[in-house]
């Protein structure tokens, strides 16, 4: 079994506020690719294909994906502002060029927070999906997937038929850190890089981000001294209670 | 023929209340709407949801749909956007409209805005603000194309008036036999609980880490929220460390909340955090760190532990 891991670089979600943010693989990525190792440690698969769509800059976050296992990865340079369904498009091309049985990804950007490229994908593609994923057991000699589903309403098991999309929650798993014989081996693994034009794919983005601006904030509101305030207040102050 | 279908979404054969939110942003992008159900057994469903001022209830009712299963609601959905010449197609957002709509746009071949707080107009034409990186940047978003999907945040906008005139309800017709069959439904945890939903409450008590086990987050945050007719909510360490379920988590990759009162009970307040639960009108803090960032932001803070402080405050507002 092959699988293709698409992973996008993001600014540290952990970088403190007005700290300049540092990119890293966007973590519901990691835990997608923490995910296909795992099923590759356990004989379930056999190479694991990573790819990003991203200018040169993101090959740092490509060296970490190489690091912590993943086999090989591909590059489509594009340094265009693309919006998830020109994404969703190039990965269509992608996938039907390295034909894998299971595309395992992230189930949202944490930097657009868009949460559309892995359905949009399926849709495309015609193949079945599971979404916001915290478990998946292969079935019927890997022919079929069996996952857990994190839905507003709680825990949701479906069943698909392979090849499938994928896409990771957080609860799936905690993703290994890069170790330095990983990393040594890294740099001997092959990254390549090719355009839209070389795969063949001819996208624009259909949104565009006309200006970015900072949310209203709340601000600090009153220190209290005692729960008897505390209730005081919301009755009396806020009409809460 | 309607300018926007809005998807509207059910839970056990009824009507999501925060999926009709969808509808105010149906109104205030102006031209005449259509709802849409699918399901299997939905006639009452549909019947609840006349009065929205809609031109007409769609409805896809077959056992096909009993689940909803995102390859065949993705196909039933576009065909239904097609069949009505419909040039948007929205949803409050929700697990189930970020799974199934962006799938429909793809078979729409559509671009697609997820979480539209409100609409701006941009040299004369529409545009949508949303969200990005974890609620800290708000974008101005222009859609090019003939046809775009919205999911619209429920909490920004406000439940629509029932005071419409009755609309048709209208079948539509689709062929069961030529959807996708690749996915089938296995289970789902079914938790019966007496408590509000956590997305319309009035009041929301959020636990974070240091509750420690389900148990004593069951005493201390079940407790206040019952205490306060509440829904209780977590944040992710403490969904992660078990001591709460999944479907509890606020924030930017869970639930968003707005109630009237949120109250956070051991929280730090993170970005992730807060993204779900800004708009709320009153936040109180108890916090034992004086400089937890959620102070920065609470309406009422009180410094000291959770474990004193909580079962006083249930005591205190019994009383009342
Ligand atoms: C991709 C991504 C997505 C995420 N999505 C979400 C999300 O949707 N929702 C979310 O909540 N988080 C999310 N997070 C996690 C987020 O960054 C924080 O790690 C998390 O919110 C912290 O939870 P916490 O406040 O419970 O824990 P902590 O940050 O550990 O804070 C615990 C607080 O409790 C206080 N405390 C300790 N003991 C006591 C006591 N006895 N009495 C009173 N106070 C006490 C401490 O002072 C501290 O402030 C996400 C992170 C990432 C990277
Ligand atoms: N530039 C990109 N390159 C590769 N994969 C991407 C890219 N952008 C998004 N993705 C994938 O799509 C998922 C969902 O992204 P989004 O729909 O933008 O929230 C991410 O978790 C990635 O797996």
């Amino acid at each position: 079994m092959k699988i293709l891991v698409p992973f996008k670089s993001v600014p540290d979600p952990y970088a403190g506020a007005g700290a300049a943010a540092k990119s890293v693989i966007n973590p519901f990525d990691e835990i997608a690719i923490e995910e296909a190792l795992r099923i590759r440690e356990r004989g379930e698969a056999t190479e694991i294909v990573g790819v990003t769509i991203g200018a040169p800059a993101v090959d740092e976050q490509i060296r970490s994906a190489l690091a912590m296992g993943v086999d090989r990865a591909i590059r489509i340079d594009d340094s265009r502002a693309l919006d998830p369904y020109a994404i969703s498009r190039i990965l269509r091309t992608l996938v039907e060029r390295e034909a894998p049985q299971v595309v395992l990804m992230g189930k949202q950007a944490v930097d657009d927070d868009s949460n559309q490229v892995g359905q949009m994908l399926a849709g495309l593609l015609g193949w079945p999906q599971a979404t916001f994923v915290s478990k998946i057991e292969f079935l019927d000699n890997k022919t079929r997937a069996q996952c857990s589903r994190e839905t507003d309403g709680g825990i949701e098991v479906i069943a698909i038929s392979l090849p499938a999309i994928i896409t990771t929650d957080l609860r799936l798993n905690e993703p290994r850190y890069v170790s330095l014989p990983g990393l040594m081996k890294a740099r001997k693994k092959p990254i390549e890089v090719i355009n839209c034009e070389q795969l063949g794919v001819n996208v624009h983005p259909l949104t565009t981000t006309l200006s970015v601006a900072s949310p209203p904030r709340r601000t600090a509101g009153t220190r209290l001294e005692s729960v008897e305030e505390l209730v005081t207040r919301l009755k009396q102050e806020a009409k809460v209670l | 023929m309607a300018e926007t279908l809005v998807l509207i979404e059910l839970d056990r054969q009824r009507v999501k209340r925060p999926s009709l939110h969808a509808i105010t942003l149906a109104q205030q992008l102006g031209g005449d709407y259509a709802l849409l159900i699918l399901g299997s057994g939905v006639a009452e469903a549909a019947n609840s949801i006349i009065s929205y001022g809609a031109a007409a209830v769609l409805v896809a009712d077959d056992p096909a749909l009993a689940e909803p299963l995102a390859d065949r609601y993705a196909s039933v959905i576009a065909q239904a956007t097609r069949q009505q010449g419909a040039k948007r197609l929205l949803a409050s957002s929700s697990t189930f409209s970020k799974d199934v709509l962006p799938r429909a746009a793809a078979l729409l071949d559509a671009p697609m805005v997820t979480d539209v707080l409100a609409l701006a107009k941009v040299d004369g034409a529409i545009a949508y603000q949303r969200p990005m990186n974890a609620g800290s940047k708000l974008a101005t978003v222009k859609v090019d194309g003939e046809l775009c999907v919205l999911t619209a945040r429920a909490t920004a906008f406000a439940m629509p008036s029932a005071n419409g005139a009755p609309c048709l309800i209208a079948t539509f017709a689709f062929d069961a036999a030529s959807l996708p069959n690749e996915m089938q439904f296995v289970s789902r945890e079914l938790r019966a609980s007496d408590r509000p939903d956590l997305a319309e409450a009035r009041v929301v008590v959020s636990g974070g880490r240091p509750l420690k086990d389900s148990e004593t987050f069951e005493r201390l945050v079940g407790g206040l929220a019952d205490a306060l007719g509440g829904a209780v909510g977590a944040t992710r360490a403490a969904v992660d460390a078990g001591m709460a379920p999944n479907d509890y988590q606020v924030g930017q990759t869970g639930k968003v909340v707005a109630p009237e009162l949120y109250i956070a009970l051991g929280i730090s307040g993170a970005i992730q955090h807060l993204a779900g639960i800004k708009d709320s009108r009153i936040i109180v803090a108890i916090n034992k760190d004086a400089d937890a960032p959620i102070f920065q932001m609470a309406t009422y803070g009180l410094v000291g532990d959770l474990h004193q402080i909580v079962p006083q405050l249930i005591a205190a507002i019994q009383k009342t």
